[in-house]
């Protein structure tokens, strides 16, 4: 399935949010995440489905004014 | 002592954490400023270079507050997503709110602020909006639930100061009991010691610090203005004269009459 994480095309065999974190190598970091522009809180990744085209943002702590 | 949202604070001197030349200095400039808030910010994380966690462990290190901001927030939905997604990752109901209305001179929005302000704090977010000086912008976001305002002395990075003096002496009489933090625009000690001589209750400086040639050196020079501006203000400074006065006592003076 393609979708655009953080602005890039990938391609991921997971549909469901966890899972597709795990497999792009963000397992057991401390990241926030959103989905179409909705915050997707860390409780329900688990349960959150992906669809072709879905675009995710994966942002962690970072340095600012 | 300060308080902001019911936090005690000794420091009138809150830090950013951007553009340090290194963590090593970042660090020594936060114990330096001696901060006790160190605003913060959320980016795109590679799942590869994971830059986040190594920062995010350096904060944790100092044990800091901190205040993480809506920096690059164009529009209310973003600032209220990005609100989210900062409570979350940081465990913190503060928010440093930004929306930014105008790229030159990242003048803040205000019309969107006023309205994601009122949004994040119905959601009981403790919302530290980057305003202007204008009261009623002023009004509107205190009555939205603000209980503190970050009025710009100057554009963002700019190292300005105070630029509008008269706006900001108005903001602060008009709100005499209103804890506020200016944010943005300072470039040297002496415009922290001039707002904290004004009554402003806290300063925030990031680029002045993080971009002056001894970082660290600046953060300590920042700390020692903010107290030495909070003493002044205490110290009660006397009321500028067009004329002259002598200070030495003019009776007895040698050689009249």
């Amino acid at each position: 399935m393609r979708i655009l994480v953080n602005g890039t095309w990938r391609e991921t065999l997971s549909a469901e949010l966890s899972a597709v974190l795990e497999e792009l190598g963000y397992g057991g970091s401390v990241v926030t995440t959103a989905v179409n522009g909705e915050f997707v809180a860390a409780a329900v990744r688990r349960g959150t489905r992906l669809t072709e085209g879905d675009r995710v943002e994966v942002l962690a702590p970072m340095q600012g004014g | 002592m300060l308080e902001l949202y019911q936090a005690p604070l000794r420091s009138r001197l809150l830090l950013g954490t951007a553009r340090y030349p290194s963590p090593a200095v970042l660090t020594a400039a936060v114990r330096a400023a001696r901060a006790e808030v160190v605003t913060v910010s959320l980016r795109r994380e590679s799942g590869s270079e994971r830059a986040g966690q190594g920062f995010w462990s350096i904060i944790r290190e100092l044990g800091v507050r901190v205040l993480p901001n809506t920096a690059g927030c164009h529009s209310v939905k973003e600032a209220v997503t990005t609100a989210h997604m900062a409570r979350e990752v940081f465990g913190t109901p503060w928010i440093k709110l930004e929306v930014i209305g105008e790229d030159d001179t990242l003048q803040p929005d205000v019309f969107g602020l006023a309205e994601a302000a009122r949004i994040l704090c119905a959601e009981e977010f403790e919302v530290f909006p980057y305003t202007t000086e204008d009261l009623v912008v002023a009004e509107r976001l205190l009555s939205a639930g603000c209980r503190v305002l970050m009025p710009w002395g100057a554009p963002i990075g700019s190292g300005r100061g105070l630029n509008n003096l008269f706006g900001l002496t108005a903001l602060r009489a008009h709100f005499p009991d209103v804890p506020l933090v200016i944010d943005a625009g300072l470039g040297v000690p002496s415009h922290a010691a001039r707002a904290l001589e004004l009554g402003f209750d806290a300063v925030l400086v990031n680029s002045a610090v993080a971009q002056a040639r001894d970082p660290v050196r600046m953060a300590a020079a920042f700390a020692q203005a903010v107290e030495a501006g909070l003493a002044a203000r205490l110290a009660g400074p006397i009321e500028p004269r067009d004329l002259a006065v002598p200070s030495t006592p003019v009776i007895g003076t040698a050689f009249r009459g």
